[in-house]
């Protein structure tokens, strides 16, 4: 890592991550919704194997739901759901952080290990290609095959023109 | 007067013991899975994360299984479960119009932009026992399967709103006050009574919904809008602090449309009642939506006659962990409470005899 004239950067400063900030969040629900057997898969196929340290869990809350009065008032309380967060820091000095909802400490760790790596402009363009794309295909390909199962539910209905 | 304040504690060990074994059953049938638990009895796993107040099916089922099916029992699991777990933090509110609609119907307009999805319902259902579900068999052929077209599904309500015809739910992002943290308070807001009915009991608020609709409360609901799926979570991690998706959550949302006669401030217009429960149950949901209107007749300036808009009747009421907990509580020892009682009572008659024969 090239010494910086300013403070230590966060994880939160734009400026620490050179990947827009859209295609982080990108990359990040992507890794939220996948299953920690990919992600393990994944790593196994990294070489050589980056070397991280905890900064923070991988460790089981609660995270507050929250909603709207009527879908679009002021918020509400709506019931809390378990999740799961890590904050790492790669060997190489990139910080990553995942929460996600669930209760998975091995798939959170792994998620923000990755975060961490995408990070990488070196690491990026192939890890988004051998992981992130194919999970975001295969979670289109699951939204999309619900949508068309509910659209073979939409009513269609006749009417019948009254003649005179 | 001394009373025995020890021992039981062998008794009780052995009955958790048979309890253990009525609640595997006979060895000879295979033990359920949560893995079963959640595919193929999702709606009891629902509505114990509901009355949980705890979106997590694993855990929820887990509880399921723990409490031999007896869902208020489970739901109490869950909740005490969850308080052994930090508090990271508030989601952002879920954007239920982007939600990835599975099933949305409306009883109040037949075209309505997005139209009528049925999904995966009980509706039309002839409500005849199947006899071929009674063994296992090979899995149903998967359901079939159409293009979507794609149009928007945007809320019935906004639909109404945008003629001025519904009453617009006041915006805002002020923190909402949280029932888990200060306990519920007198007169309750509109966000913490949601929040209550949100984990109420069902059948108390079914019950409650039922009661408005037969002359308790004066209610006209039409049921504008009900929609199921998933919406995405977002979430502001400290670390971070900017929103990030943290996943997904299937939601079912009720939006009641009830007659509002208007006042000297508002016109006559349209009023909502507003449901929303993790999971599908769409009965929960459009309890909740009457009870919540029937509780807005003090802001709305209406008439407060029946016990549905009541809202400490309602409130104090709707919690089956808390209601339980009371109810159960009197199998506990009350020797001591009891003998007092005794004692009066003796002397009650002791006086009834000299002075009446």
């Amino acid at each position: 890592m090239t010494a910086a004239p300013t403070a230590a950067p966060t994880i939160a400063d734009p400026a620490a991550t050179p990947a827009p900030l859209a295609e982080r969040r990108r990359w990040m629900a992507v890794l939220a919704r996948a299953g920690a057997a990919e992600l393990r898969a994944a790593l196994a196929e990294l070489d050589p194997t980056p070397g991280w340290l905890r900064l923070k869990g991988p460790e089981v809350g609660l995270i507050m739901l929250r909603g709207r009065m009527g879908g679009d008032g002021a918020p509400f309380n709506l019931m809390e759901a378990t999740a799961t967060r890590c904050t790492l820091r790669l060997d190489s000095g990139a910080m990553g952080h995942a929460t996600i909802l669930g209760r998975d400490p091995e798939k959170a760790e792994l998620a923000a290990l990755f975060d961490a790596l995408l990070q990488d402009p070196a690491r990026r363009p192939r890890l988004l290609e051998s992981l992130i794309e194919p999970l975001a295909r295969a979670q289109a390909a699951a939204r999309q095959a619900r949508a068309r199962k509910a659209a073979s539910t939409r009513v269609q209905f006749f009417t019948l023109a009254a003649m005179r | 007067m001394y009373v025995a304040v020890k021992g039981g504690e062998r008794a009780i060990a052995h009955a958790h013991a048979w309890l253990a074994e009525i609640r595997r059953g006979d060895p000879a049938a295979p033990e359920v899975t949560l893995a079963q638990l959640m595919e193929q009895l999702g709606l009891a796993v629902d509505r114990v994360m509901a009355e949980g107040a705890c979106a997590d099916r694993e855990l929820a089922a887990l509880a399921l299984k723990q409490a031999r099916g007896d869902t208020t029992e489970a739901a109490f699991l869950l909740r005490a479960y969850r308080n052994t777990l930090p508090r990271f933090g508030a989601a952002e509110p879920v954007d239920t119009a982007a939600m990835r609609i599975e099933r949305r119907i409306s009883a109040t307009f037949k075209d309505l932009p997005g139209g009528q999805v049925l999904g995966p319902t009980f509706d039309y259902t002839h409500r005849l026992l199947d006899f071929s579900l009674a063994d296992p068999g090979p899995p149903p052929p998967p359901a079939p399967e159409a293009e979507p077209e794609g149009d928007a599904t945007p809320r019935v309500t906004d639909v109404l709103a945008e003629e001025g015809l519904m009453a617009r739910e006041p915006p805002g992002n002020e923190e909402p006050p949280d029932l888990t943290r200060e306990g519920l308070r007198l007169p309750a807001g509109r966000a913490l009574r949601l929040q209550a009915l949100a984990r109420g009991d069902e059948g108390f608020l079914v019950a409650l919904g039922y009661s408005t609709q037969r002359g308790y409360g004066n209610a006209h609901p039409f049921v504008g809008e009900i929609r199921v799926g998933e919406v995405a979570v977002e979430y502001i991690p400290p670390e971070l602090g900017f929103a990030i998706d943290i996943g997904d959550l299937l939601l079912t949302e009720c939006q009641m449309v009830n007659q509002f006669a208007g006042s000297a401030s508002a016109p006559p217009q349209f009023t909502r009642g507003y449901g929303l429960v993790p999971g599908r149950n769409e009965r929960k949901a459009m309890a909740m939506a009457l009870v919540d209107r029937a509780l807005r007749a003090e802001e709305l300036g209406e008439e407060k006659t029946a016990p549905a808009q009541d809202a400490e009747f309602v409130l104090y009421h709707c919690d089956n962990v808390e209601s339980t907990g009371f109810v159960e509580h009197l199998k506990l020892p009350h020797y001591v409470d009891f003998q007092s009682e005794l004692e009066k009572l003796r002397s009650l008659r002791a006086r009834w005899g000299q002075e009446g024969q």
